[in-house]
């Protein structure tokens, strides 16, 4: 059953996962840091993740369709 | 300072003890609801995993029939799929669908028959039949009268699939929620809004000033209104739609890579067109960089022009397939499992993973939305420092 393409596909969600978490753990400090400022550091966020996101569903669908 | 903020705490307690009192009141009449709720579900749930054990000594015709994984991935993909015929529900071996027109051109004549013709793809009407293998596997393929597929024949299918047919519906529901709520804004344009009215209002403030304000120049933005409103709604109620499992709904629209590349087209489009001369300028001959560097420069920003709403395209493609697969696959554990017993513990994971679908469909089109509204701003960069 496990391929190199589900090791691929697991590699890139860890990088994505990595990824991801550094902005949030980031986006928390700068919200604890300035809490006016939280809607713009939300969408800011929401739109990294989103970028950070698809690059990482291109590895995810190039590893599943070979 | 640190006085100041506690009297200030205690002061407002006093004013409005009141007002605490009730949030109080409210606070364990909801609790009580939650609790209520909560029993109700466990009973729900734990049904089947009673009347598994019940007669599980007697006989094992209540447990869940054992599937193969390719029968199980079978059974996934044709919910996911596009098909002729819009499947509702099967009884025991009867299968009760809504067939659907098929609409076919065949070297330049049209061919129109309901694909009830095919009785569930198993039998070939006049000379067409459902592949049931091979690259155009669930497609409509041409055979000659021994049965054998002709591969190079000229046949256009534009028939009215299970996608059509769901993409129909949403803008019938579309049109029929929204047009009134435009009329009403333009019969009292300085009423409050009442009723649906207001909850659409909520979304169009959203998305006016949340996405295009924000993201596009203040004397523009107004032009891209429409389009933005018209994309975030029509995705949105696509996904909504996509995850309500029975018959009218349910089909795989916005999780179908036809239907957001035509969304994804219409992006690059709209993003091209209104970029300005700055933004040619930046492609084609950046100021800013030496001569050396624009063999390497030009071919990247062209081939960043069409990743933008490529990115896009398989964005959501993915997430609402994913969303899909991991519901069915939950589902699809009870049978690879084999027995009834597992059905809790599948209704709690669904449960929740319907939650989170809920919530990826609005992300969804809201990222789709800001996104596109922001690579339109970034078309029209507004001054150029050299």
């Amino acid at each position: 059953m496990i391929s190199l393409s589900s090791i691929g596909a697991a590699l890139v969600v860890i990088g994505c996962a990595y990824g991801i978490g550094t902005i949030g753990k980031h986006a928390m400090d700068g919200i604890a840091r300035q809490p006016e400022a939280s809607n713009k550091i939300q969408t800011a966020m929401i739109i990294a993740c989103a970028l950070i996101e698809g690059v990482s569903l291109f590895g995810v669908v190039v590893a599943l369709i070979k | 300072m640190f006085f100041y903020t506690i009297d200030s705490h205690k002061k407002f307690f006093k004013n409005n003890i009141h007002f605490v009192n009730k949030i109080y009141l409210l606070c364990n009449k909801v609790n009580k609801m939650k609790i209520r709720w909560a029993i109700l579900l466990l009973i729900f749930m734990f049904i089947p995993s009673m009347y598994a054990s019940n007669s599980a000594d007697s006989t094992k015709a209540s447990d869940a029939e054992k599937l193969s994984t390719e029968e199980i991935m079978d059974a996934v993909f044709e919910h996911i799929l596009d098909a002729y015929e819009f499947h509702i529900i099967t009884i025991g071996e009867k299968h009760i669908s809504l067939p659907l027109p098929v609409i076919l051109i065949d070297n330049g004549k049209l061919v129109m028959f309901s694909s009830a013709k095919f009785h569930h793809g198993h039998q070939p009407y006049l000379n067409y039949k459902i592949a049931e293998e091979g690259p155009k596997e669930g497609r409509i393929v041409k055979i000659d009268n021994a049965g054998n597929i002709i591969e190079n024949a000229s046949l256009i299918d534009i028939s009215i699939t299970k996608n059509v047919f769901s993409l129909f519906l949403s803008a019938i529901i579309l049109c029929a929620l929204l047009i009134p709520v435009g009329n009403k804004y333009k019969k009292n344009p300085d009423k409050a809004p009442k009723g649906f009215q207001a909850l659409m209002d909520m979304i169009f403030d959203f998305i006016i000033n949340g996405i295009a304000k924000d993201t596009l120049p203040a004397n523009k933005y107004w032009k891209y209104v429409p389009y933005l409103l018209t994309l975030f709604l029509f995705i949105l109620l696509n996904n909504i739609m996509g995850i309500i499992p029975f018959f009218p709904f349910g089909a795989n629209v916005s999780g179908n890579i036809a239907v957001t590349m035509t969304l994804a087209v219409i992006a690059l489009i709209v993003i091209n067109f209104s970029g300005n001369k700055n933004y040619w300028r930046d492609i084609f001959a950046n100021p800013n960089a030496p001569l050396w560097l624009y063999p390497i420069l030009i071919p990247t920003e062209i081939i960043g022009m069409f990743t933008k709403p490529f990115a896009l395209m398989v964005r959501l493609f993915a997430n609402i397939t994913a969303g899909h697969i991991i519901i069915l696959s939950i589902v699809s554990v009870i049978f690879i499992i084999g027995s009834a017993a597992m059905a809790p513990v599948s209704i709690i994971l669904d449960f929740f993973m319907y939650f989170i679908e809920l919530l990826v469909a609005f992300l969804q089109a809201y990222i789709f939305t800001i996104l596109t509204s922001l690579f339109i701003g970034l078309a029209m960069p507004q001054h150029h420092e050299n």
